[in-house]
């Protein structure tokens, strides 16, 4: 028997976890890891910095996608190179701890191996460990944090307001926070951040005179170097998230406002210019290559774990960009050289948190179990068991969004299903049990609401040709940053060479060709209008799994993708 | 801007702004009212045959028209649209979105020197090329800029 190259690989990592499983607790100081997070101090400025953790306060598993394609001018370059192909372009060698951190490369196995990710109790002990080698080190949010939890949404994100601050968050930005209402944001930030934690957005403006809603950056002081940290809330909130939650708010990119701001922020003797951005990393590349005088954009949105940042050319000079995944998987550590009052040099590192390398901050564990205590027996029940790996992180489709889809064909009676492409929500191993917590993980958001629609075959397509549009339009400012609509019933191909009107084709369902003036019963949820009424979905998928016991590997409806050959976002 | 100086503005309403406007001289009552009422170009459902009847065709493209929309539209029903004419002698500026039935959406008129500078807000139904003409020196300019109008959802 011969074994190839990446069985070998695997081998040698499950050898090494047995190695130091014993007293992997010990690894934040060197050891059998090799001193996994002893990063080397750098220069006079740091930034940390976390970014849609989507209210994963405990550890848990995330698969990266094996589907994220760039076209035009994004082709085959970070974020749109996944597996293989990520590795090769980053030089991280397969089989390692790292090659399972960015990739969704052997998942189960290399998730068996190494464990959780994630989780507040085991980042705030390596926050701490990072901070005392550098001393003054601010900690940014980039947002995405008071939703994604059953727990931040029954505390209307109280559980994570409150973490964020033990965390030590000192500035933050926000997108699917707006979706507890814009008073809620208000009462938070006015009341529980006072004095502690600056909110900053400089894209959020009134809608009728268009006055600042937040400050738009602040200058902090870290070793008597100025520092100016902007916010860029997510542009297109009110577009991909309800109108009504912001109804007297109007958000976009506002570039030639971040130019402004840049400037003031420079003109009142900030050495560093940083944008806390929520922009997702496509629209950070082409704002990097527009305004000039930033020295690096520390983006989310995207979900995109990238290594190393991507260096952008601009009429100032240049800017770096990054992102730093989600689910609390990764910390990103920015270490400025400043000089003659310039940044000389930047190093930059995206640690992944491997829960069982690090030991729990006891007050931050405290805090977690007090939060989830008047709802952990509630959480804890065990609806069904998976067979399969369950996620759901890719451009078209993740089993856990096909068992959505299924849900709902199934308990609705309809011919087809929607269910939107959120890039939150965690992975499940074969054989795990699927908890309610689990099912919430996937759904916790305030317009759960499920509903089922008559509509003609036009209107499926004109609504997956729009979808389509905010993944693949040629310009990244006209993108709003989720994967396509998972799509239940039907089948179809999808021409990524084409626009909008042109991709979503063959068009079949139950081997029938789609007839356009015919009318279909679509099964959905996420209602973006308001008043719409409907079970909410966490209790439709909670039905169905307790109903089937046993869910067996999906069959995931992907479609026929043309125009991706040689694409290495795809694998 | 202070809580007092909101509370009147929205009081005022859009038609006392529009009146000031008028009284200061910077808008010919004529290009606001019906009196000057160019019905060929404000019906007309063909985006060139609008800008043919307004008087704007044979325009140059010209980067000295600054146009600010947004990249997509937070609802489709009120677009904010700005615009500002850099060229000199400007007398005239008119916004067409030719995806609209009526293309034309606003034509406007400056006289005593007044600044090119418009912003207003325009429904739009679909995605849609957003035009600013301006005539100066009895020459015609134009500028465009694409507004994406989505039926949202699925973000994030």
């Amino acid at each position: 028997m011969s074994m190839n190259r990446r069985e070998f690989m695997q081998m040698l990592a499950v050898a090494a976890a047995s190695g130091f499983a014993l007293n992997s607790r010990s690894a934040l100081s060197a050891d059998s890891t090799g001193g996994f997070y002893d990063l080397p101090a750098f220069g006079n400025v740091s930034l940390l910095h976390i970014t849609d953790c989507h209210a994963q306060l405990l550890p848990i598993y995330f698969r990266e996608p094996n589907v994220n394609i760039g076209l035009g001018q994004s082709l085959n370059k970070a974020p749109h190179i996944v597996g293989e192909k990520l590795l090769k372009a980053f030089g991280i060698r397969p089989g390692t701890r790292e090659a399972h951190a960015f990739t969704y490369l052997d998942f189960e196995n290399a998730a068996r191996t190494y464990g959780k990710v994630g989780g507040f109790a085991h980042l705030s002990t390596l926050i701490k460990k990072i901070r005392a080698s550098r001393p003054g080190a601010l900690l940014l949010d980039g947002g995405d944090t008071w939703q994604g939890s059953a727990t931040a949404l029954w505390t209307k994100g109280q559980d994570m307001v409150d973490a964020g601050k033990l965390l030590g968050v000192d500035v933050m930005t926000g997108h699917w926070e707006f979706t507890l209402g814009a008073e809620r944001v208000k009462q938070v930030v006015d009341n529980d951040f006072k004095g502690k934690v600056d909110f900053v957005a400089q894209n959020i403006k009134t809608n009728d005179f268009g006055d600042r809603v937040f400050q738009p950056y602040v200058i902090k002081h870290i070793n008597d170097i100025p520092v100016a940290i902007i916010g860029q809330a997510f542009p297109y909130t009110p577009i991909a998230n309800p109108r009504y939650m912001t109804p007297d708010w109007s958000f976009g990119i506002q570039d030639d406002n971040m130019q402004l701001v840049v400037n003031e922020a420079r003109a009142k003797g900030a050495q560093v210019v940083v944008v806390l951005s929520h922009n997702g990393m496509d629209v950070d590349l082409k704002m990097a290559s527009r305004v000039s005088g930033i020295d690096a954009i520390m983006g989310g949105h995207t979900h995109d774990g990238i290594p190393a940042p991507i260096i952008v050319k601009n009429a100032g000079g240049q800017t770096l960009v990054t992102n730093a995944g989600s689910n609390g998987k990764f910390l990103g550590v920015m270490d400025f050289e400043v000089k003659g009052g310039k940044v000389a040099d930047i190093k930059y590192k995206l640690l992944p948190v491997f829960a069982n390398l690090i030991e729990p901050d006891a007050e931050m564990t405290t805090l977690i179990k007090n939060v989830r205590a008047p709802y952990e027996a509630k959480l804890a029940e065990k609806l069904a068991v998976t067979e399969g790996t369950l996620y759901r992180r890719g451009n078209f489709n993740g089993t856990f969004d096909q068992l959505i889809l299924d849900a709902l064909m199934e308990v609705k009676g309809a011919d087809a299903a929607f269910s939107p492409g959120f890039r939150w929500g965690t992975s499940l191993l074969p054989g795990e049990a699927i908890t309610l917590e689990h099912v919430m993980d996937q759904t916790a958001i305030t317009y759960p609401q499920t509903t089922l629609t008559e509509m003609t075959g036009e209107t499926i397509k004109a609504i997956m040709e729009d979808v389509c549009d905010n993944l693949f339009n040629a310009d990244p400012y006209k993108q709003q940053g989720g994967d396509m609509v998972r799509v239940g019933g039907i089948s179809y191909t999808c021409d990524l060479r084409q626009s909008i009107g042109k991709r979503i084709n063959n068009m079949m369902l139950n081997g029938k060709a789609l007839d356009p003036n015919k009318k279909y019963k679509v099964a959905g949820w996420a209602p973006v209008s308001e008043g719409v009424t409907g079970e909410p979905i966490w209790d439709v998928v909670a039905g169905y799994l307790r109903d089937k016991k046993v869910i067996a590997p999906r069959k995931l409806n992907l479609p026929k993708l043309i125009g991706v050959e040689d694409n290495a976002g795809i694998a | 801007m202070n809580q007092l100086r909101r509370a009147f503005l929205k009081n005022a309403g859009a038609v006392g702004t529009v009146a000031v406007a008028i009284a200061a001289g910077l808008l010919k009552p004529g290009a606001v009212f019906a009196a000057a009422w160019n019905s060929l170009a404000f019906t007309a459902k063909d985006p060139a045959e609008a800008i043919k009847n307004a008087g704007y065709s044979g325009a140059a493209e010209s980067s000295d028209i600054v146009i600010k929309a947004p990249d997509i539209a937070e609802n489709g029903a009120v677009v904010p649209i700005t615009a500002t004419s850099n060229i000199p002698g400007t007398t005239s500026m008119a916004i067409f979105v030719e995806k609209n039935p009526a293309p034309l959406i606003a034509d406007f008129a400056f006289s005593n020197g007044a600044e090119p500078y418009i912003s207003t807000r325009v429904k739009m139904a679909k995605t849609s090329i957003v035009r600013v003409s301006v005539k100066a020196g009895g020459k015609n300019y134009t500028s465009s800029r694409e507004v994406k109008v989505t039926i949202g959802g699925c973000g994030g």
